[in-house]
């Protein structure tokens, strides 16, 4: 008597494109989340440091569900190289002044609850997660727009800044928009939504919204592809150094 | 502005659905919306709220430490003002 086949070929594409999306978002929160942690003993007054370390860790909360989904989450965050991350090159790019992490925080928080609103009401493995993390993600595009708005529409100084850092990182923004696979939703839908709402947020601000290309060959893009910009890789090492100096090391 | 300028508020958390908002502490921010989020983010990361209200500093009237005495001595001595002078009939449990 033989025992029918099992089907391992539809099961595996099937697990590797799970694993693929919760790979992908899970690095994005990961590097978010380093990022704005940077700003811990840095950030221009107290209560703001505080709201950011907040949104830091909301982010690594949504890192690690993501990466367990994917492996091991210490294995895949502390002893990755560079080219097997699989984040947007938005989240790794450096902070700046405090305009260009609002800036950062407004295009990606935007994107990140267009796109955790739809994976909520879908059937993915993803849902669950997506269900409590697009409130998190919510109150981060709140905070984004209310400093966008009050920088943009505020002294001669700040508004020029804002104005800098929305131009700087507008085209690191097309890239957001390439399907992710095991991401089942309309991604060019997502992307004329995401540009209507920063528009929007933008104008209301009184910024200009920046006309160069999100897109071709001027544009950033392949990270999710892993190829990443130069400061990525001094992030990683620092990200990193600890676990790899001292592999298991516990407190 | 630098945020040395920027205003100092009051902080008032209302924990559970029923109860009176308490003091919380204080905080500064640019203004009153911006004040409110702050107030989340210190005061309620816990869970502990479900309303917040800020209430610039400058807003509040307070008594003055200086007449401590006249304001609340005279009720130290007048123990017939509390409701221990009456039996608690029985039965009642939660008085």
């Amino acid at each position: 008597m033989t025992t029918p086949a099992p089907t391992p070929t539809t099961e595996k594409t099937a697990d590797t494109s799970a694993t693929a999306a919760a790979l992908a978002l899970g690095d994005d929160a990961l590097v978010l989340s380093h990022r704005l942690g940077e700003w811990a003993g840095h950030a221009p007054v107290l209560e703001e440091e505080v709201a950011l370390a907040n949104i830091a860790l909301d982010l690594l909360g949504q890192a690690r569900v993501m990466l367990s989904l994917a492996g091991d989450e210490d294995e895949l965050a502390y002893l990755r190289e560079e080219r097997a991350f699989r984040n947007l090159q938005l989240v790794e790019q450096p902070n700046g002044d405090f305009a260009h992490t609002i800036a950062r925080q407004l295009y990606f928080s935007t994107y990140q609850k267009l796109l955790y609103g739809q994976l909520a009401t879908g059937d993915s493995e993803l849902a669950g997660l997506a269900a409590k993390a697009v409130k998190e993600v919510a109150y981060h595009q709140d905070h984004a727009e209310q400093w966008t708005l009050r920088l943009g529409d505020g002294t001669e100084e700040s508004h020029r800044r804002m104005q800098r850092a929305c131009e700087a990182l507008w085209r690191f923004t097309g890239e957001m928009f390439q399907p992710v696979d095991g991401v089942d939703i309309d991604w060019q839908d997502t992307e004329r939504t995401w540009l209507a709402s920063v528009t929007s947020v933008l104008r209301q601000a009184t910024l200009t919204v920046p006309e160069g290309p999100r897109t071709g060959a001027w544009a950033a893009g392949a990270g999710r592809q892993g190829l990443h910009t130069e400061p990525f890789g001094r992030m990683l090492a620092e990200m990193q150094h600890l676990h790899r100096s001292h592999p298991g090391a516990t407190w | 502005m630098t945020a040395h300028d920027w205003p100092l508020w009051e902080v008032f958390v209302r924990s559970r659905r029923g109860l009176s908002h308490t003091h919380a502490g204080s905080l500064h921010a640019p203004d009153a919306q911006m004040a409110l989020r702050n107030a989340r983010d210190l005061y309620t990361r816990r869970s502990e709220g479900v309303s917040i209200w800020v209430v610039p500093s400058t807003a509040v009237t307070a008594s003055s430490p200086d007449e401590k005495d006249s304001f609340f001595e005279p009720a130290g001595d007048k123990p017939y003002r509390h409701p221990t002078f009456y039996e608690i009939p029985e039965g009642v449990k939660h008085l």
